[in-house]
C-alpha cells in the first residue's frame, strides 16, 4: 500500500506517493529526481546522504519517506542560490578539497549546518561533527581547512 | 502481512489503539523511534514485512521535562536534543555523557536514549548510566500503564521485556541527592563512534564531610545485558571515595562482569578494563559531587 507524503523539500512544497518502507533517500533520487544526495552506505555510518530535516542534520538512508509527512526538508539542492555558491562550496572548490565527490554532498550540507549552529567552530569540533562524513579521497585535510575558511568568512572575520 | 505499512498516531490513545488492532488481527509490528538501528536491521538481517508505527507524533514521548520529580525522558527525544539541554546535563552529566557518545552528528539528530535501550545491545551505552540513575521505564500497554527499573527492562541480547501491544513511553529518572553526580566512561579503540569494549556508570552522593552515603555501580558489553553491581556500590558506601575504595569497586565490577571473548577484546582484557573503567567512574563521579556539579 504506498503512502501519501506532503513535504517542504528546498522551501517547495511536494507531494508524493511511497512505500512504506522506503527510505527518504530513495524518494528523493527516484521519485523525486534530487540526485545530488548520494547513497554510500545505506547504513548510517558514511554521511554521503546527509540532509537537514526540519532543520536537523541526518542521515536520509535512515528516515522512512512516509515520516516526512509535514515536515521539511534540505537538500544539497537547496544549499546555493541561483547568482551564488555557498561559502562552504565556494572554499571546498578554492581549497580542493574534492577528488571523486561522493561524500561532497555529505559534506556541504553537515558543513552548513555545523557553521549555522556554531559559527566559529576549532578545528576539534569541525573534526568532530564532520566525523560521520567518511571522504576516501581527499584524507580529510582540505576539507576541514575549507570548512574552517568558510565558517571565517561567514562571520566576515579576514583570515 | 504481504508489506510493509506505516503508522504515525499523535496520541497514546491512538497508539494503543492501533497496536491493539494489530495484535488482534495477528499483524506483526514494530515500533519506531529514531530508526538508526532499526531501519538497518529491517534492511539486512530482518527484512520481513510488518506494521511500522512511528511514535515521535506521540507528544509524551518528545517531552525533557525537569521538575522537583526528576526527570522525564521521552522515549523519541534524539540525542541532539538531550545534548542542547544544559539543565539536564548539570544534574545528570553521566547520562548524557552516553548519549552524546552514540554515532556521529547525523545519527546524534535521530538516535533516542529510550530506542537504545530498547534494542537492548548488550553494548549499548545509555543503558549503564541510565541503571547507575535507578531509572524506571513508563510503559503504556493494553492493561494501562506500568514502570519496571531499567536492570529488570533489558532480558537478553537485543530482547527486552515489552510484551505484545506495549511499548516505552518515556524514562523516569529520580531527583538525585545533593551533592550527588554520575559519569559514564567506555573504552572503544578509536576516538569516536565505535562499539564499547566495556564500559561503566556510576552514580555517588556524598554527605558535608564528603563519605559517600549512596552509590549506584553498572557495567555494560562485559554480559548479555548491562549489570547492576550492589557489591561495587557497598565497596564505596561509608568511605571517602578514596583510592582503595575506588580499587575495591574496580575489584567487584570485574568480579561481576561475565564477559565474552571476541573481536573486540578477550574476557580476561574486558574484565580488566571494566574495573578500571570503574574506579575512573567513580572519581569523575566524586569529584563532580564535590565540585558543586549536583
Amino acid at each position: 500500500m504506498k503512502q501519501q507524503v506532503s513535504s517542504t523539500i528546498n522551501g517547495e512544497p511536494v507531494e508524493f506517493l511511497c512505500a512504506a518502507d522506503e527510505t527518504a533517500l530513495e524518494v528523493l533520487r527516484n521519485r523525486l529526481s534530487l540526485t545530488g544526495t548520494k547513497e554510500g552506505c545505506s547504513t548510517g555510518d558514511c554521511g554521503a546522504c546527509s540532509v537537514l530535516l526540519d532543520d536537523r542534520l541526518v542521515c536520509s538512508c535512515l528516515v522512512f519517506a512516509a515520516e516526512l509527512e509535514g515536515r521539511s526538508v534540505t537538500t544539497v539542492e537547496g544549499i546555493a542560490t541561483p547568482e551564488q555558491l555557498h561559502p562552504v562550496q565556494q572554499k571546498l572548490l578554492e581549497h580542493a578539497a574534492l577528488q571523486c565527490g561522493i561524500c561532497t554532498p555529505g559534506v556541504v550540507v553537515a558543513a552548513k549546518a555545523l557553521i549555522d549552529a556554531n559559527p566559529n567552530p576549532t578545528e576539534e569540533e569541525t573534526r568532530y561533527w564532520l566525523a560521520g562524513n567518511l571522504c576516501r579521497c581527499t584524507g580529510y585535510d582540505k576539507i576541514i581547512r575549507a570548512v574552517m575558511d568558510a565558517a571565517a568568512e561567514m562571520r566576515g572575520a579576514t583570515p | 502481512m504481504e508489506s510493509f505499512a506505516y503508522q504515525a498516531p499523535n496520541s497514546l490513545d491512538a497508539a494503543l489503539a492501533l497496536l491493539a488492532v494489530q495484535r488482534q488481527a495477528s499483524v506483526r509490528t514494530q515500533i519506531l523511534a529514531g530508526g538508526t538501528d532499526m531501519i538497518v536491521q529491517l534492511r539486512s538481517i530482518d527484512r520481513d514485512p510488518r506494521m511500522i508505527v512511528d511514535i515521535k507524533r506521540i507528544p509524551e514521548t518528545r517531552r525533557i521535562a525537569l521538575s522537583a520529580d526528576g526527570l522525564i525522558l521521552g522515549a523519541a527525544v534524539a540525542g541532539a536534543e538531550l545534548s542542547a539541554r544544559g539543565d539536564v546535563a548539570a544534574i545528570y552529566p553521566g547520562l548524557v555523557e552516553a548519549a552524546d557518545l552514540i554515532g556521529s552528528t547525523q545519527i546524534q539528530g535521530r538516535a533516542s536514549v529510550g530506542g537504545n535501550l530498547c534494542n537492548a545491545s548488550p553494548a549499548g551505552d545509555t543503558i549503564p548510566a541510565l541503571i547507575a540513575n535507578a531509572a524506571i521505564c513508563q510503559i503504556a500497554g493494553p492493561g494501562g500503564w506500568r514502570e519496571l527499573p531499567v536492570e529488570d527492562f533489558v532480558v537478553g541480547v537485543g530482547r527486552n521485556a515489552l510484551e505484545p501491544g506495549e511499548f516505552l513511553v518515556a524514562l523516569r529518572l529520580p531527583v538525585p541527592a545533593a551533592r550527588s553526580a554520575d559519569a559514564y566512561l567506555r573504552f572503544i579503540p578509536r576516538t569516536e563512534m565505535d562499539i564499547a569494549v566495556a564500559s561503566a556508570g556510576v552514580r555517588v552522593a556524598l554527605d558535608e564531610q564528603g563519605v559517600c552515603t549512596q552509590a549506584r555501580v553498572a557495567i555494560g558489553a562485559v554480559a548479555v545485558t548491562a549489570l547492576l553491581v550492589p557489591e561495587a556500590a557497598e565497596a564505596l558506601i561509608g568511605t571517602r571515595l578514596d583510592e582503595a575504595a575506588c580499587a575495591a569497586a574496580a575489584a567487584a565490577s570485574s568480579a561481576a562482569a561475565r564477559p565474552i571473548s571476541d573481536k573486540r577484546g578477550t574476557e580476561t582484557y574486558r574484565r580488566q578494563v571494566v574495573g578500571v573503567l570503574t574506579r575512573r567512574a567513580a572519581v569523575i563521579a566524586r569529584d563532580r559531587a564535590l565540585g558543586g556539579q549536583a
